[in-house]
């Protein structure tokens, strides 16, 4: 029988390409929340990612035009469930400046505590989740037990340990008691010592440092031209922090308490070690306001007709009950100008802005809001482009991407 | 913001009207004028006054708003990194095709911010590199955040498909 050359395998392959695709979630224990990445891979290594987002679309946005400025805090809780007060504070923020209220200086630093207390939240739980990733459990437990002691001071505070719900327009719910200044107090003395065992547990893990040093680079033009704010462009040399350039709520006061944390690596290790410091850094804010909490009142006077009366007010005087009437009446509430206003608020994980169209209704004709998990996962497939697929998690962890508010 | 406006106002006169409301300055332009000259103002923002960060792309649909004139409206929130200075640029487009030139040449980051707007209010931009849904569904034919759109749908969910564990 005559042997008859085959055609070489090399001459067969030369047209093909041999990639195949992955899909990466929705449900996959490293993605955390839900989102999906399909991945187009040559070997281990990525070669095209592109997300597809919305599984979470829950239409937040069109609630924010049927409920008022009020009931709506209880749907921005849910954006950044990791740190929903600072999700009410950039609304209220926003909703303020359109009705032109200042709040009270007793307002403004438990505001300021309790947002810095939800900022340490969120970097815990971005800390410990991309350190479960990349196999680093103790780390992950660790920060728990300190996420429990900040929800421990959430439920003192307003009642709830998750979705506090506790920030009204003009004022808060209620105003804190002293249990809750001493669980504050305990915190701002232990924290310093998981912080430290943190560090001692990631900082210079081999495994950790190998698996996060040099993956997922973003340099600083890319940084700005992508709209990257927050931990994210810091690490990447963006020094912006909206608490330094625009500062609001008790912030102008506490200018000399903290530092803007910045990085020139722009990888993930950078992203890991910004959110690290500042850590530290909301520490130190937190130290200083809650020993200069001033008295007074929490709500704005009740003759500015903005702010929810409390109960002794609404049962044990006419104008307390003319007030709560008015708040809750769908057809009276606030009387903002028929006009639009951006306001913006460094949250955890980067500039949290909301853009608030009136039409001089009770309600915000247009509540929109600046997503920074939106803006930021925009950038992963740029991000981890040419590395292996094990540094998906690794790159996912480090942006801290919260579905919720994600897809809203 | 003096010195932008009248830079703007040189190189673009007439083009515009400005606003101001609290401390948000807008450049508002006119939807006959928006396709042909709201990508070289953002460009002359960017080049010109270093108004380097997008922080935002907003869509609003003015459906039933007092006094408005115009159906859409998308804004730009610009932020000038050096000084910390905000501008918002707000261009405005009608039905039937709402469209305004895309923003994803100069800011890498407007690609998915538009995919949402059009998404949300099914505003085009002419020049965007992969204009698809994003947080809807690929299906799905209408445009959410309008106002003409009921909070709670046109059935869509009564309406889906479903596969039984037979067809699966």
């Amino acid at each position: 029988m005559p042997v008859e050359a085959l055609p070489r395998l090399d001459d067969a392959a030369a047209g093909q390409e041999f990639l195949y695709t992955l899909n990466f979630g929705p449900q996959h224990p490293a993605t955390h929340t839900t989102l999906r990445l399909i991945l187009t891979l040559d070997g281990e290594t990525v070669v095209k990612a592109v997300p597809d987002i919305g599984y979470l679309h829950s239409g937040f946005e069109k609630l924010g035009e049927d409920l008022d400025f009020n009931q709506y805090v209880t749907i921005v809780d849910r954006m950044n469930y990791i740190s929903p007060f600072a999700n009410e504070v950039s609304w209220h923020h926003t909703v303020e400046k359109l009705l032109g209220i200042e709040v009270t200086p007793r307002c403004k630093y438990i505001r300021t505590i309790l947002a810095e207390l939800a900022r340490i939240n969120d970097h815990l739980l971005c800390v410990g989740a991309a350190a479960l990733d990349l196999g680093a459990l103790t780390a992950f437990l660790y920060a728990f037990n300190e996420k429990e002691k900040i929800y421990n001071v959430f439920e003192a505070a307003s009642g709830q340990r998750f979705h506090p719900s506790y920030s009204r327009v003009g004022g808060l719910m209620n105003d804190i008691t002293d249990a809750v200044v001493d669980l504050i107090r305990d915190f701002v003395k232990t924290f310093p010592k998981a912080l430290a065992d943190l560090t001692r547990l990631l900082n210079r893990n081999r495994i950790f440092v190998d698996r996060t040093t040099g993956i997922g680079h973003l340099s600083k033009a890319d940084a700005i031209n992508t709209s990257c704010s927050g931990p994210v462009a810091r690490a990447s040399g963006v020094a912006r922090d909206l608490r330094k350039d625009e500062p609001y709520l008790a912030y102008p006061d506490l200018q000399s308490t903290f530092k803007v944390v910045c990085s020139t690596d722009g990888d993930c290790y950078a992203r890991y070690l910004v959110r690290m410091e500042e850590m530290a850094e909301a520490l130190n804010i937190i130290k200083a306001a809650v020993e200069n909490i001033p008295a007074g009142p929490v709500n704005v006077a009740l003759n500015d007709k903005v702010t929810i009366p409390d109960k002794t007010a609404t049962y044990r005087s006419i104008e307390g009950l003319i007030q709560h009437f008015e708040l809750f009446m769908w057809n009276r509430q606030w009387d903002p100008p028929a006009d639009e206003v951006y306001g913006a608020t460094e949250a955890a994980n980067g500039e949290l802005g909301f853009y608030v169209v009136s039409d001089g209704g009770p309600r915000a004709f247009r509540a929109r809001t600046r997503p920074p998990s939106f803006i930021h996962f925009a950038v992963f497939p740029r991000m981890i482009e040419g590395h292996q697929i094990s540094d998906v998690p690794a790159v996912l962890g480090s942006l801290n991407i919260i579905a919720a508010e994600l897809d809203r | 913001m003096p010195a932008t406006l009248a830079t703007l106002d040189a190189k673009f006169p007439g083009a515009f009207a400005t606003s101001a409301f609290r401390d948000n300055t807008r450049v508002e332009v006119a939807a006959d004028k928006a396709p042909a000259v709201l990508f070289d103002l953002l460009k002359c923002l960017k080049d010109d006054r270093g108004f380097d960060f997008l922080a935002d792309i907003a869509g609003i649909d003015y459906l039933n708003y007092p006094n408005a004139t115009d159906r859409y409206g998308v804004v730009y929130a610009l932020t000038n990194l050096a000084t910390g200075e905000r501008l918002f640029v707000k261009a405005f487009a009608n039905d039937p095709d709402p469209a305004l030139p895309s923003a994803v040449p100069l800011w890498a980051g407007a690609d998915w911010m538009e995919r949402e707007v059009y998404d949300m209010f099914g505003v085009v931009f002419d020049g965007h590199p992969d204009l698809r849904r994003i947080l809807m569904p690929a299906e799905f034919t209408a445009h959410p955040l309008r106002k003409d759109y009921p909070l709670r749908g046109l059935g869509e969910r009564h309406n889906f498909p479903t596969i039984t564990r037979a067809e699966s």
